[in-house]
């Protein structure tokens, strides 16, 4: 019994100190695996609801966001007790969400039903239901707030969202099952990855138009398993990271040339991505070999790999 | 109760605002009409009654593609409508097909016999009309029987064959017993078995034909040890299109060995146990709309609506001509929860897709692997091959 209790001290004091947390969703087996993002050590595992996907941090991360799909639900997890604590209004199947920067609306896809809810995080209460295409996916929001940016997978439509409104202002056709979308750090570009285009898009935020389109080529990987998943701009607004899913690799886009610098290899079916908050690491989620790696940011290269569980899907850190 | 109306209302204001708002960038409001013609067949006596016989197979599909195509509709002012022709048993296919393009349909799925279709082909040239097949998987249709006009977007029996037989050569299971029924579909199903063996050098040590007319649920046991008796083998390749007898082979085998095939490991389009790249959300979207789960046909159809779609959308056009040189062109794909896009094999209009291998209650494997090389897209090593095609248009 001592031991367990040294065992537990140990894990909550690693998990506030200094070193950055992971918080990764487990998808197949309803549960979230902790991880110490410096050291790669699966701390703990904390089940939570029924194939849990997309997941974020509420604004001070003393709370932790993740939309349990099958539930039909977005859990609240405490970060200190790893306890859920509550369940937001999410409308079905939610699959990926993000906070405005205001920190009170909370913008999810709900897959199933070809809607986007708002949720107004202080009385957690569903604010709104957006209209959108066929599968919506991926939400982005820009740094300014102005524009909330939803993929539809099957109509291969971008939806733009005015918060002011929470209402569709414009709708612009991008490529074959359109997956994550991104905004530069500069606000100017909206970058959008198609899943089975094998393409990254860039769009022009002020006409909504796409603007350029790259195709990503790793010799020796068959072109139709390059498929661009998740997408994540490096601060510095030179540099974008794309998780190219069974092609196993991410890759560094120069954001000026929309070209490729360099292609990093990690694990099975890379997903989704996220930054150390001390800019020291990037993480990915592979799906299919139930692991993360960790890629150090100053020379792009890949120095772990960590299995967390089945079918590793989302990611926040903190 | 109440609640679900107050939703609808609401869904309904949206869709109307929706409807009216967006199209202004896209300007024009576009009706495009689909019709699907289904000939009846006079009902298989059922070896069981596991699974009932369906009167919706294909029609589901196809209404649920329109469905997703009218969400979509919404952003780019199309909108999109669906005629559902049925043919009773023995009824006039042609006049009925006539009918419609009187009518003015120039989009026509059809779910008849592989015959009636080479018949319709050759008139949908004529009338430029362009014609959607979504079950027959007969070989002749992607070869001497193609037709300019006609797109496959079920798989052939052919290319069903060769991802068995890639599964078997990857396990090394190359020893095959065949035993095939005696109807025509039996037929088909056995010259693509042997075709992909062929291929794939696989040995089919013996062939023979199931010749008992009795109801092999009471005598299989009996039967079946006998009938597979005397010679070595790795697997038994079956087939029995309509089931009469090829359920009953597994476990009743005289050597323990499994069944592939018509029954057993099956080659599949679509398979309810098929959840990865998405498919769960299309699995979900079925289900709820049609109170089971998707087959074959029903995913043909849906693939055949989501390609008028595509086409529609990214030509901004419902002119015939632009329509099919853009399903033709390098730009088309299609989003399928395959895990790759689908295109046109520019040859004979068969559209290219991976095969599901699965057992009643398991995915097996998708096919092709990747280590099945081919010069222009892995897909390729499936079906009929171009320089193997002898269509010409």
């Amino acid at each position: 019994m001592k031991h367990y209790f040294i065992v537990i001290a140990l894990l909550l004091s690693s998990t506030t100190g200094s070193a950055d947390t992971l918080f990764v969703t487990l998808e197949k087996d309803n549960a979230v695996a902790i991880v110490d993002g410096e050291t790669g050590q699966l701390l703990n595992t904390v089940p939570v609801g029924q194939r849990p996907r997309g997941v974020a941090f509420g604004k001070d991360k003393t709370l932790l966001y993740i939309a349990t799909s099958d539930d039909d639900t977005i859990q609240i997890l405490d970060t200190q007790t790893l306890k859920v604590v509550g369940a937001l209004p999410s409308g079905d199947d939610p699959e990926l969400f993000k906070i405005h920067p205001n920190g009170q609306w909370l913008y999810v896809s709900n897959e199933d039903g070809n809607r986007v809810t708002v949720i107004d995080l202080s009385n957690q209460k569903a604010i709104a239901e957006i209209a959108v295409g066929v599968e919506p996916e991926g939400i982005a929001i820009s740094g300014d707030g102005k524009w909330v940016a939803n993929t539809s997978e099957t109509t291969n439509m971008v939806h733009w969202i005015d918060p002011a409104e929470q209402k569709v202002k414009a709708n612009t056709l991008v490529d074959p099952r359109p997956r994550a979308a991104e905004f530069s750090i500069d606000g100017e570009s909206l970058f959008v990855s198609s899943e089975i285009a094998g393409s990254l898009s860039r769009l022009d935020v002020a006409s909504k138009q796409v603007v350029d389109t790259m195709f990503f080529e790793i010799a020796g990987v068959d072109k139709a398993l390059v498929q661009p998943v998740g997408v994540l701009a490096h601060p510095n607004n030179e540099m974008l990271f794309v998780a190219l899913g069974p092609a196993n690799r991410v890759a560094v886009v120069d954001i000026k040339t929309m070209s490729v610098i360099k292609y990093l290899l990690v694990g099975q079916r890379v997903w989704n991505l996220a930054f150390s908050p001390d800019m020291q690491r990037l993480y990915t989620t592979n799906g299919v070999s139930n692991d993360i790696s960790i890629i150090e940011l100053a020379d792009l290269k890949v120095t772990k790999s960590v299995r967390v569980g089945p079918y590793p899907w989302g990611l926040a850190v903190k | 109760m109440k609640r679900k109306i107050m939703k609808r209302k609401k869904e309904l204001w949206l869709s109307f605002f929706l409807s009216f708002f967006l199209t202004q960038s896209f300007a024009n409001n576009v009706d495009i009409k689909i019709a699907f013609l289904v000939e009846n067949m006079p009902v298989q006596p059922a070896l069981s009654n596991l699974d009932p016989a369906l009167t919706d197979e294909g029609i589901q599909g196809a209404v649920l593609g329109v469905k997703d195509n009218n969400t979509t509709g919404l952003f780019t002012g199309h909108s999109y409508q669906l005629k559902t022709v049925e043919v009773p048993v023995g009824g006039d296919v042609q006049r009925m097909f006539d009918a419609l393009l009187n009518e003015g349909y120039q989009y026509v799925i059809v779910d008849v016999q592989t015959s009636m279709i080479k018949n319709l082909s050759a008139k949908a040239e004529k009338k430029d009309v362009l014609l959607f097949n979504v079950s027959s998987t007969a070989s002749e249709l992607r070869n001497s029987g193609c037709s300019s006009h006609l797109f496959h977007l079920i798989p052939s029996e052919a290319m069903k064959a060769d991802a068995l037989a890639q599964w078997m050569l990857k396990k090394r299971w190359t020893d095959w017993l065949l035993i095939k029924g005696r109807d025509a579909e039996d037929n088909e199903a056995t010259k693509a078995l042997k075709r992909s063996a062929k291929r794939f050098g696989i040995k089919i040590v013996e062939e023979k034909t199931w010749n008992f007319d009795h109801d092999a649920r009471r005598t299989a046991q009996k039967d079946i040890p006998v009938f597979t008796q005397g010679m070595e083998y790795d697997v038994l390749a079956v087939a029995d299109v309509k089931g009469l007898f090829g359920e009953y082979l597994t476990m009743n085998t005289w050597l323990p060995r499994p069944v592939i095939g018509t029954q057993g490991l099956v080659p599949r389009a679509w398979h309810r146990t098929h959840e990865r790249w998405g498919a769960v959300q299309m699995q979900n979207r079925f289900y709820k709309q049609a109170g089971r789960w998707m087959n074959d046909v029903d995913y043909a159809s849906w693939l055949a609506v989501r390609a008028i779609g595509e086409a529609v959308t990214r030509t901004n056009s419902i002119n015939l001509h632009e329509i099919k040189d853009y399903l033709l062109s390098e730009q088309f794909s299609l989003a399928g929860f395959k895990g790759v896009k689908l295109t046109f094999r520019k040859w004979n209009h068969q559209l290219r897709q991976p095969i599901l291998l699965a057992t009643p209650r398991s995915m097996v494997s998708v096919l092709p692997h990747k280590e099945f090389l081919h010069p222009r897209t892995y897909l390729d090593t499936l079906g009929y091959d171009k320089p193997e095609s002898n269509c010409t248009f």
